[in-house]
């Protein structure tokens, strides 16, 4: 599914490297976490993936099955089947949450060659999946984000992921500014979507997020590299231990 | 006591008016013309180095003819306003088309042309025209509404004297693309009366419009208006209010296109508890060709507990123009006078320009004035967001640009009127994406 290769990354405004070398490569249906201390690069990674300004990639390559990510568009890569659930989810005043949505969602079809939903049929579609995530009618209404708590926009986040059925998820931090009940809600949304052709990087600095959404296997991001990689059991380890220890094992 | 006027601003005056005559008319209407004329020839035609003309370069009104202006190919779009029931009078290059026109008859009010008005010897319509644009003259001057009130032979006199049973809907066509348009409107609001007037299309190539209106204590008066999309036309328009006691001023304008666009408003709030909404929404692209807009606005408060509200949007690219000038004045003992003014431009690109005289001169002490006036980019964030949600770079930017322009369209408040300025809004930035 997801291929990276070698990625160094570093800002267009300034020469300061951020990603020095990243080499993951999620399989179809599998789900990897990225922990790593604040930072270490992981949302610029997730940046760069979904083709965010800013950045120079220096050297390397990032494939979503077999198309290079590198060489497209925000849009075309969301259109492949992207999809960043963002760390700070953007506010937009004056665009509906609705207009949004169904924008979005015929955009992609558009894109891949399908017919637009009719507005009947989005409509049966948002509300279903809105009820799941417990997103009532007036969030559907009020501006992209606009006067939403942190828990509100993660939320948004995954009604999104849900409506565009993306078969690449990358979550960055989304778990942070969750309560216990919101965090079951998200992660009941995301585990609804795992499936056997859908993969999802899951970005956190806490391990008790992959409680709910149980990984197939851990990386720790460390200073723009991936350090060291295992099972579930290293999201343990670092909650028990800190990062520290992984960090002076592998210095 | 006037200074004295320069030189260059008298010959410009005189080569305008050369082969111009007054229209004949009865006694009224003939003293008002001449007045006008004598008040246009005190100020002279604008120059450059005016204060209020210093963002808006007055050549080309200031020159004997139009410059031409090819009439734009709707390419058979549905009329603007088409979905709403109104009564509707089409004037073609700035003349009254009776063919094209509904008969002027509407319940609740008596609409009458200039020209019938005019020509009576004794007419109420003489304690109105070119009665407010003689005091919208001080203090500052406005020679074309002068010129307008002293030449124009067109035009409605409107007297508003219970609700409206619809909507009045003028409609200007465009046919010649060297036409001059001059066209001069005055509408009575009684006591309590109810008016919407809409209007739309670009009128000529050159346009010189006067709006007078009356809105009496406790009557309501709406305006919404689109001027059209031809985009070398040229326009000077002025609105004068004068609003009576617990009335009520909304007036909205939409600009796409148009080589030169300058809208003055010119609002006094003569009784207590008035409420005046002033709203503008401009959209333009340099690229086809030039676009210059401004809004110049003046509210004068002389009443107690009264409300103004200007709000003003301007998104412009490849090398378009945007003026806003707009004043505040509150005179002493205006007590409670709440005054606001927000004027914004949204520049896609570097080339683009807007400038902004935001004026604030208050003489009373018990008052809430506020005024804001910016000018940004595109949100670079909001961009992104959007795009990685699959929607392509253009209608990502579009999607931003009509939420920018939400704020103006907000103040028109017939729901059905906004969707068709919002559809229409939509529809054209769709067909410009191709
Ligand atoms: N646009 C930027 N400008 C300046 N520094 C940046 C920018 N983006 C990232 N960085 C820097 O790059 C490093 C990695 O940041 P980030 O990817 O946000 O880490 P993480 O998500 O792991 O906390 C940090 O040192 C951060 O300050
Ligand atoms: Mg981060």
């Amino acid at each position: 599914m997801l291929k990276i290769n070698n990625l160094h990354v570093k800002l267009e405004e300034e020469d300061k490297a951020i990603l020095k070398g990243v080499d993951l490569e999620v399989p179809d249906g599998a789900v990897h976490a990225i922990m790593g201390p604040n930072g270490s690069g992981k949302s610029t990674l997730s940046y760069v993936l979904s083709g965010r300004d800013g950045y120079v990639v220096t050297d390397g390559s990032a494939s979503l099955d077999g198309a290079d990510l590198l060489d497209m568009e925000p849009e075309e890569r969301a259109a492949a089947g992207l999809f960043l659930a963002f760390q700070y989810p953007v506010e937009i005043p004056g665009v509906g949450n609705m207009t949004f949505l169904r924008t979005a969602l015929n955009a992609q079809r558009t894109a891949r060659g399908q017919e637009e939903m009719s507005a009947a049929d989005f409509l049966k579609l948002v509300r279903e999946k809105a009820k799941t995530l417990k997103i009532d009618a007036d969030m559907l209404k009020r501006p992209v984000n606009m006067g939403f708590s942190g828990g509100e926009k993660k939320r948004n986040e995954i009604l999104q992921m849900a409506l565009l059925e993306p078969k690449m998820c990358i979550l960055d931090e989304t778990d942070s500014g969750l309560d216990v009940d919101a965090m079951k809600l998200v992660s009941d949304g995301v585990n609804a979507l795992r499936d056997a052709g859908r993969s999802f990087l899951v970005i956190t600095h806490y391990q008790r997020l992959l409680d709910h959404i149980v990984p197939d296997v851990v990386h720790i991001m460390s200073n723009g590299r991936i350090i060291k990689t295992g099972g579930p059991d290293l999201a343990l380890e670092v909650e028990h231990n800190g990062y520290a220890d992984i960090l002076s094992e592998t210095a | 006591m006037m200074a004295a006027v320069a030189q260059p601003k008298l010959d410009a005056l005189s080569e305008r008016l050369a082969g111009h005559a007054l229209p004949e008319g009865g006694k009224w209407a003939t003293e008002t013309r001449k007045a006008a004329l004598a008040r246009l020839e005190a100020m002279g035609l604008p120059a450059p180095r005016d204060e209020y003309w210093r963002f808006t370069r007055p050549t080309t009104l200031n020159a004997p003819d139009p410059l031409p202006a090819a009439v734009f190919d709707h390419g058979g779009e549905a009329p603007v306003f088409g979905q709403i029931d109104r009564l509707k009078i089409v004037f073609v290059d700035g003349v009254f088309d009776a063919e094209a026109s509904d008969p002027l008859e509407l319940a609740g009010i008596e609409i009458e042309r200039l020209e019938e008005a005019a020509g009576a010897d004794i007419h109420w319509a003489r304690d109105l025209y070119g009665v407010l644009e003689t005091s919208g003259q001080s203090p500052v001057e406005r020679p074309f509404a002068a010129l307008n009130t002293a030449f124009a032979r067109e035009g409605l006199v409107i007297r508003v004297t219970g609700k409206a049973a619809r909507p009045v809907n003028l409609i200007y066509r465009h046919g010649d693309e060297t036409s001059d348009g001059l066209v001069h409107h005055v509408v009575r609001l009684e006591p309590g009366a109810d008016l919407t007037l809409l209007e739309n299309g670009p009128s000529a190539a050159r346009l010189n419009q006067v709006l007078e209106v009356e809105v009496g204590d406790g009557a309501a008066f709406h305006h919404v208006r689109t001027q059209g999309r031809d985009h070398e036309r040229q326009a000077i328009t002025h609105i004068f209010a004068r609003l009576g006691r617990e009335s009520t001023f909304k007036s909205f304008t939409l600009t796409v296109n148009g080589r030169l666009t300058r809208n003055e408003c010119v609002v006094e709030m003569r009784g207590d508890d008035a409420l005046a909404h002033i709203a503008g929404a401009a959209m333009g692209d340099g690229a086809r060709a030039p676009f210059h807009h401004d809004d110049t606005v003046f509210v004068t408060h002389d009443a107690l507990r009264c409300e103004s509200r200007q709000v003003f949007k301007k998104v412009l690219r490849n090398g378009a123009v945007g003026v806003f000038q707009g004043k505040i004045l509150v005179k002493p003992g205006a007590q409670k006078t709440d005054g606001y003014q927000k004027s914004q431009s949204l520049l896609l690109d570097e080339d683009s320009q807007f400038l902004a005289k935001p004026e604030l001169e208050i003489y009373a002490d018990d008052v809430a004035c506020s005024h804001g006036s910016t000018s940004g980019a595109i949100d670079e964030e909001g961009l992104f967001y959007l795009r990685s949600r699959g929607v392509p770079e253009p209608e990502a930017t579009d999607l931003l640009v009509l939420a920018f322009l939400a704020d103006a369209i907000a103040e028109i408040e017939d729901g059905a009127v906004a969707e068709d300025i919002t559809g229409r809004l939509e529809a054209w930035l769709r067909r410009r994406r191709g």
